[in-house]
């Protein structure tokens, strides 16, 4: 029950006027941008990150939370109405969503998205409410040795397990890795890989990574594409309205869906994308009307829409009582976290307290905005999709050179942000997932701090590293998620995985 | 990395190997590093150098499986591409990394919306070139007056 007192306390924070701006601030930027083909919460915290230096850390955080749950809910309609997915997790809504729109249902499909996505992040939100206190316990003991595993255990789920091939996710990880080395080393004040550059000795921005990778890269990708497909936003007739037989057949896969989407972004087992998929396979088997499916099933939509909100409010647990970020958009919260002198782990929980549960209660809060920004104001958003490609992507480009100048006003920086947007078209283009570089990126030097820490209190044995039964079986499962793709592919089973590939949340 | 379609058939990926040569170009250069930097002697017997020297050595297997591939010609298979509107965008990024510190964020930045428009059939330069700075002056005024950014100022920002 003590849960439940501090629950109410972050409520109280999180009802202040000005957290209840910020709030609002984030869903509706979060909902706009998951509308918006081509850029998805990862990019919008990169980009707002610089712009909120000079905010205060509570508010900010809550913007960006706001952000995350937001993009998530826009998604759907992207998906539903266009058949462009707006981010990676609303892929699977698209199969039956713009079928269902197409078929004059678009109005039942959007009502079961939102409303799916509201019981979802409610229930995932109450449920980080009550895990975290847990882990955080759980947490305490934990050395060095054992935060070591869990980075690994999070490098290896990010970028092996799945995606249609192991070489190209681990590729991506140490190319984040290796661009995790540059600059001044933090225990000797060695300055390694920056090459006389004094640019270079702060290391490499994780938000001129992002904003290059997710902004400039998928701006390229999407300019040279020469066949684009027909984009018809599909207008949304007749009633908004669910009936008695929509109910009926939504409501348990919103269940379930939660139940799959939790978990899974809990433990450091992948990104929503992966939640919506298993969730679809789900509702496709468990369906009492499988003539539908592939034709605009009402499930179909229903529980993988649950799913995706389902997990990014799971992906918060690992974060926030860990430190361990698990998509691209919870490490780029993770460099907001920092950006403010804040390390998230168990000891946040302690000293920055009201922080915490006023982040959690503002989750609660936005879900409730985001259900009103998304059920009767639909129609602003659907106007959205009407932009012009030339003024979206130019706008685009704007504002991810202005995050970059605001950061580090200098002409370097912005031919960072030009070569690494390069980069980022090419890994794309030859299949290389963007997220285990972003995570690498931010990961890399923390992993390495843990691993000279606990050499340090081992004096250079590194049998420490197994040397608990809790690192031993992170480790473990580490080599599980590491070996089981690698049989499942051996066994035909690859094509589930690649669709399975984790892209940009 | 050639603009063609690559056909799933036996031969070599070139794009592949030029990927797989880069990343043991890479590998090369970090371990090198690794191995030219002083010896710290740290006390827990790894230093400086163990990071660089794990990342680097993963890096030159990891392109040695890379030049496998491309020799198998095992990549998925790549869409055409068109390289013109490309050039628009990279050549709109450069400009406005060479003008920002002579010209100012705005002047800079409309250039670069003018040249990505161009690259998605926007309309005529002469259109979006001003749009763009008009733009761009109303996002500056934005940022640097309501959130204190340090946006670098050029002549137009200096008549306010």
């Amino acid at each position: 029950m003590e849960t439940l007192a501090l629950l109410g306390q972050g409520l109280l924070t999180a009802m202040e006027p000005v957290n209840l701006l910020y709030a609002f601030i984030g869903v509706t930027l979060g909902t706009a941008v998951g509308v918006l083909p081509g850029i998805g919460p990862a990019l919008t915290v990169a980009l707002l990150l610089p712009a909120t230096y000079k905010l205060d850390p509570a508010g900010s955080l809550i913007m960006f939370a706001g952000i995350y749950y937001g993009g998530m809910y826009g998604g759907s309609t992207t998906s539903i109405l266009l058949n462009t997915p707006g981010e990676s997790a609303s892929v699977v809504t698209a199969l039956e969503g713009n079928k269902m729109a197409k078929a004059g249902r678009g109005g039942p499909a959007l009502a079961t998205a939102a409303i799916g996505s509201f019981v979802a992040g409610l229930i995932a939100t109450l449920g980080l409410a009550f895990l975290a206190p847990w882990v955080v316990k759980f947490a305490l003991s934990f050395g060095p040795a054992e935060y070591f595993a869990l980075m690994v255990l999070a490098f290896v789920t990010v970028s092996a397990a799945f995606g249609d091939s192991t070489l190209r996710g681990l590729t991506s990880l140490f190319i984040g890795l290796a661009l995790g080395l540059v600059g001044i080393d933090q225990q000797t004040g060695q300055a390694r890989l920056s090459f006389g550059v004094p640019d270079l000795l702060d290391g490499i921005e994780v938000t001129t990574v992002a904003v290059a990778m997710f902004a400039v890269g998928e701006t390229l990708s999407m300019a040279s594409a020469t066949h684009r497909l027909a984009e018809k936003v599909e207008a949304v007739k007749g009633s908004v309205w669910m009936t008695l037989d929509d109910w009926k057949r939504s409501w348990k896969a919103w269940l379930r869906g939660t139940f799959i989407g939790f978990p899974i972004g809990a433990m450091p087992a992948g990104g929503a994308d992966i939640a919506s998929f298993l969730s679809y396979a789900a509702e496709k088997n468990l369906t009492k009307h499988p003539q539908e499916f592939g034709k605009g099933a009402i499930e179909g939509v229903a529980g993988p829409e649950a799913a995706n909100n389902a997990s990014a409010a799971g992906t918060l647990v690992p974060l926030l009582t860990l430190g361990l970020p698990t998509t691209a958009t919870a490490a780029i919260m993770l460099a907001g976290f920092q950006q403010f002198g804040l390390q998230p782990g168990p000891l946040l929980f302690i000293t920055s307290k009201d922080l915490v549960w006023g982040l959690i209660a503002s989750l609660l809060v936005a879900n409730f905005m985001l259900l009103v920004l998304n059920l009767p104001l639909i129609g602003i958003w659907v106007r959205l999709l009407t932009i012009p490609r030339p003024w979206l992507y130019g706008g685009i480009l704007v504002f991810a050179t202005l995050g970059t100048i605001g950061a580090n006003p200098s002409p370097f920086e912005l031919g960072l942000l030009l070569a690494f947007g390069l980069m980022g078209y090419f890994l794309r283009r030859y299949g290389y997932p963007i997220a285990p570089v972003i995570v690498g990126l931010i990961l890399g030097p923390m992993a390495e701090q843990q691993l000279r820490r606990a050499l340090a209190i081992s004096q250079g044995d590194p049998s420490i590293l197994a040397g608990s039964a809790i690192s031993i079986t992170i480790l473990l499962l580490a080599l599980f998620m590491f070996l089981l793709p690698i049989v499942l592919r051996a066994r035909g089973r690859g094509k589930v995985l690649a669709q399975l590939a984790s892209d940009t949340d | 990395m050639t603009g063609a379609t690559q056909k799933k058939a036996p031969g070599i990926d070139p794009g592949v190997l030029v990927i797989a040569a880069l990343l043991l170009v890479a590998g090369a250069v970090i371990v090198w590093s690794a191995w030219s930097a002083p010896a710290a002697g740290g006390y827990a017997r790894i230093g400086p150098t163990a990071a660089p020297w794990a990342v680097g050595s993963a890096l030159l297997l990891l392109g040695a499986a890379t030049a496998v591939s491309a020799f198998r010609n095992s990549f998925p298979e790549r869409e055409p591409q068109s390289f013109p509107p490309m050039l628009w965008i990279v050549g709109g990024l450069a400009a406005q990394m060479l003008l920002i510190k002579p010209l100012g964020f705005s002047v800079a930045t409309g250039l670069l919306f003018a040249a990505t428009a161009r690259a998605f059939g926007g309309g005529p330069l002469w259109m979006t070139i001003p749009a763009g700075i008009v733009f761009a002056f109303l996002v500056w005024i934005a940022f640097s007056w309501g959130l204190n950014l340090n946006l670098p100022a050029g002549p137009l920002e200096r008549l306010l």
